[in-house]
């Protein structure tokens, strides 16, 4: 498996120093954004990574594409740590890794034509394609199901949805290994989201290309990942394959998360055992102690004094596949038999 | 204009929210137009404000055609009487007439109409010079600034905070003559051109402090914008970022500061041609005129020689106000769209 994988990411961490000043005197505080992640995404795979607002996927995404430097931690892109390159190295990482955005009316320039847009990372990265720039965009807007002649055309005469495509159009125009998709379909309409993870599909199918899914919506990434990683407040609190994790989700959080999925059949939804979550997300400056997710743990209120002293003073171990990050995992079967 | 056309892709909504969440693109200049041809006011200005342009633009012509020009002086008793009040023209000369289309100018007797066209070339070249310098400037220092933020933000925010804590006029009157002591041996100080080039450089570079502060704030929304995230995502470079994806982007905020700047400049030539500071006899501007009718106290005997530049100046100067006030509506993106 090591050889295959063509991302691998090692204790990632993203601390964003809390500024302190003369009316907020706050010491050297640190949110953890990201608190220690790993995973690893094989080449031609999809891994989704998902988690409610805030618990840091989106970061890690960003890290991922270098956007944002990492506090600690390695990304090991086919092979080589990317995690601390500078100028002239990452400049050609970047080729490597692309992102296809979750705003398709923020991440297209108003002022640039589409083929300028699509032809920009090609132009800088200084690569000629054979026939020509132009060809190239064109062929890339007819791979992503436009036509050759929205060339000149503007963002604001497209929909929401073509937008998207002409930004998968720009993402995979470097023939990129990676392509970290921030929460792509979110803004679209549900008959829109089918279309372009469709095409999503495609383009892996016919390059081969691996993705990082970030989204919230659980029927989306169960359509599209072969992996899947949940995130809760920095931390990775479960991962393992699709089917595994769908079919039998072990911490009470994913658990909660899957059980909130809407089901078409009213008769099947009225069976479905509902996990509501109490109270908000906490601050991720003020972390709780232990495991993060205690103070919201539907599974929490129903242990015994001891157990719950486990949970409020040991860090359970990151999740890695097949093993979530919870103490109290073998308690899962009572845990659903009780709320239902 | 509104052929908003959505090709392929059947059954989405997106496009008719399109248009309304972000800035208008390519349509930007297309809808100010329009915007502009339906207000009168703005048309009217519009109108005017080309009429003065070719006005100046054609002065060596127009004068040709009036069969005078702007530097020969006629002191002969038949025009400039000798007795009463010496150098005032004479009731025939004074006024428009056939032979000088406004009239000729007190002490010297230049014809006035060649002087005020090429003086408005003067003027406008002026203002819209150092419009110009102070645009640039503004642009690239306020997007520098926003973009880059850190040290360099901190130093060009307080080199804007100096020039604006400074008063001007003050400022602008003392370094005048240095600036043209200093520019005469070089060649932008060759003859007339010395005090336009003085003025260019003194006004240019006292107009862009207020600019670059507007930039500035445009900048820091927009560079977190994630068009510009993706244009980092690709690798490309600080300088292609700022003037690819982000200055194209404030371009509407500039343009409606250059029409207002521009106005405030041709009156700025003024008052320091006016003051003695600027351009200087025999080479014409408005504000020159000025100067003379006031130093010879002709304005007393010849209010003419007074209302001509001054009726030209006032028309000018409101003409672009109003249209840059057209220009800032028609280009607002919160207004109403028709």
């Amino acid at each position: 498996m090591e050889q295959h994988a063509i991302l691998q990411v090692e204790n990632l961490q993203k601390h964003f120093p809390i500024k302190s000043g003369l009316l907020a005197p706050g010491g050297k505080r640190t949110v953890k954004a990201v608190d220690g992640v790993s995973f690893s995404l094989e080449r031609g795979k999809t891994l989704g990574l998902v988690g409610e607002s805030g618990c840091g996927k989106s970061t890690t995404g960003r890290m991922i594409a270098r956007l944002m430097d990492p506090t600690a931690g390695r990304i090991m892109v086919d092979g080589v740590d990317i995690s601390q390159l500078r100028g002239k190295d990452l400049y050609h990482f970047r080729r490597k890794v692309q992102m296809i955005f979750q705003d398709p009316f923020a991440s297209l320039n108003p002022r640039q034509s589409i083929g300028t847009a699509i032809a920009a990372p090609m132009v800088a990265q200084k690569i000629t394609p054979p026939g020509g720039l132009k060809n190239r965009v064109k062929e890339l807007l007819e791979q992503v199901g436009l036509k050759a002649e929205h060339y000149n055309r503007f963002p604001h005469e497209f929909s929401g949805g073509q937008r998207q495509r002409v930004g998968i159009a720009r993402a995979i125009s470097l023939n990129p290994s990676v392509i970290v998709c921030d929460e792509p379909v979110s803004a679209l309409d549900v008959s829109v989201q089918a279309q372009v993870v469709n095409l999503l599909q495609e383009i892996q199918q016919d390059t081969g290309v691996s993705y990082i899914f970030i989204a919230h919506d659980l029927s989306v990434v169960r359509h599209i990942s072969d992996e899947v990683a949940v995130m809760y407040l920095g931390k990775m609190v479960e991962q393992g394959s699709r089917d595994e994790l769908f079919a039998g989700p072990r911490h009470p959080y994913t658990r909660a998360l899957l059980s909130a999925v809407p089901l078409p059949d009213p008769r099947q939804a009225r069976a479905q055992e509902k996990i509501r979550l109490r109270g908000d997300l906490p601050s991720p400056a003020n972390p709780p102690s232990g495991c993060v997710f205690r103070t919201r743990c539907p599974l929490f209120g129903t242990l015994g004094e001891e157990q719950r002293q486990l949970c409020i003073d040991v860090v359970p171990a990151p999740a890695v596949a097949g093993s979530p990050a919870c103490h109290h995992t073998a308690l899962a079967g009572p845990l659903a038999a009780g709320v239902q | 204009m509104t052929q908003l056309q959505s090709p392929a892709e059947p059954g989405t909504a997106g496009a008719a929210t399109a248009g309304a969440r972000t800035t208008e693109a390519r349509s930007l200049l297309a809808t100010a137009w329009l915007r502009i041809r339906r207000s009168k006011i703005a048309l009217l200005s519009l109108c005017v404000v080309v009429a003065i342009m070719l006005f100046a633009i054609l002065a060596p012509v127009l004068s040709a055609l009036s069969g005078n020009d702007p530097f020969t002086s006629n002191t002969s008793p038949e025009v400039l009487d000798d007795f009463e009040t010496p150098g005032l023209p004479l009731p025939g000369y004074m006024y428009p007439s056939s032979s000088h289309w406004l009239g000729v100018e007190p002490g010297l007797g230049r014809d006035l109409f060649a002087r005020l066209a090429f003086g408005g070339q003067v003027s406008l070249t002026i203002a819209l010079l150092s419009t110009a310098v102070s645009v640039v400037l503004g642009t690239v220092l306020g997007a520098a600034a926003g973009y880059f933020g850190g040290k360099t933000d901190a130093i060009i925010s307080r080199l804007m905070d100096l020039f604006l804590a400074f008063p001007h006029l003050l400022l602008v009157l003392s370094l005048t003559p240095i600036l043209q002591s200093r520019l005469r041996d070089t060649p932008l100080g060759q003859g007339s051109f010395l005090p336009m080039a003085s003025l260019v450089i003194i006004l240019g570079f006292f107009g862009w402090a207020y600019l670059a502060r507007i930039v500035r704030g445009q900048v820091l929304s927009l560079r977190e914008r994630e068009f510009v995230e993706a244009a980092r995502s690709f690798g490309s470079s600080h300088l292609s970022i700022l003037f690819r994806q982000i200055i194209p982007n404030v371009m509407g905020v500039v343009l409606v500061y250059a029409t207002m700047l521009i106005p405030t400049n041709i009156s700025a030539e003024a008052a320091l041609s006016f003051l003695g500071v600027g351009v200087k006899d025999p080479t014409p501007s408005w504000g020159q005129m000025l100067n003379a009718a006031q130093a010879g106290n002709w304005y007393l005997s010849d209010p003419w020689f007074l209302a001509v530049p001054g009726v030209m100046l006032i028309v000018t100067v409101l003409a672009f106000n109003l249209l840059g006030d057209a220009v800032r509506d028609a280009l607002d993106p919160k207004a109403s769209r028709h």
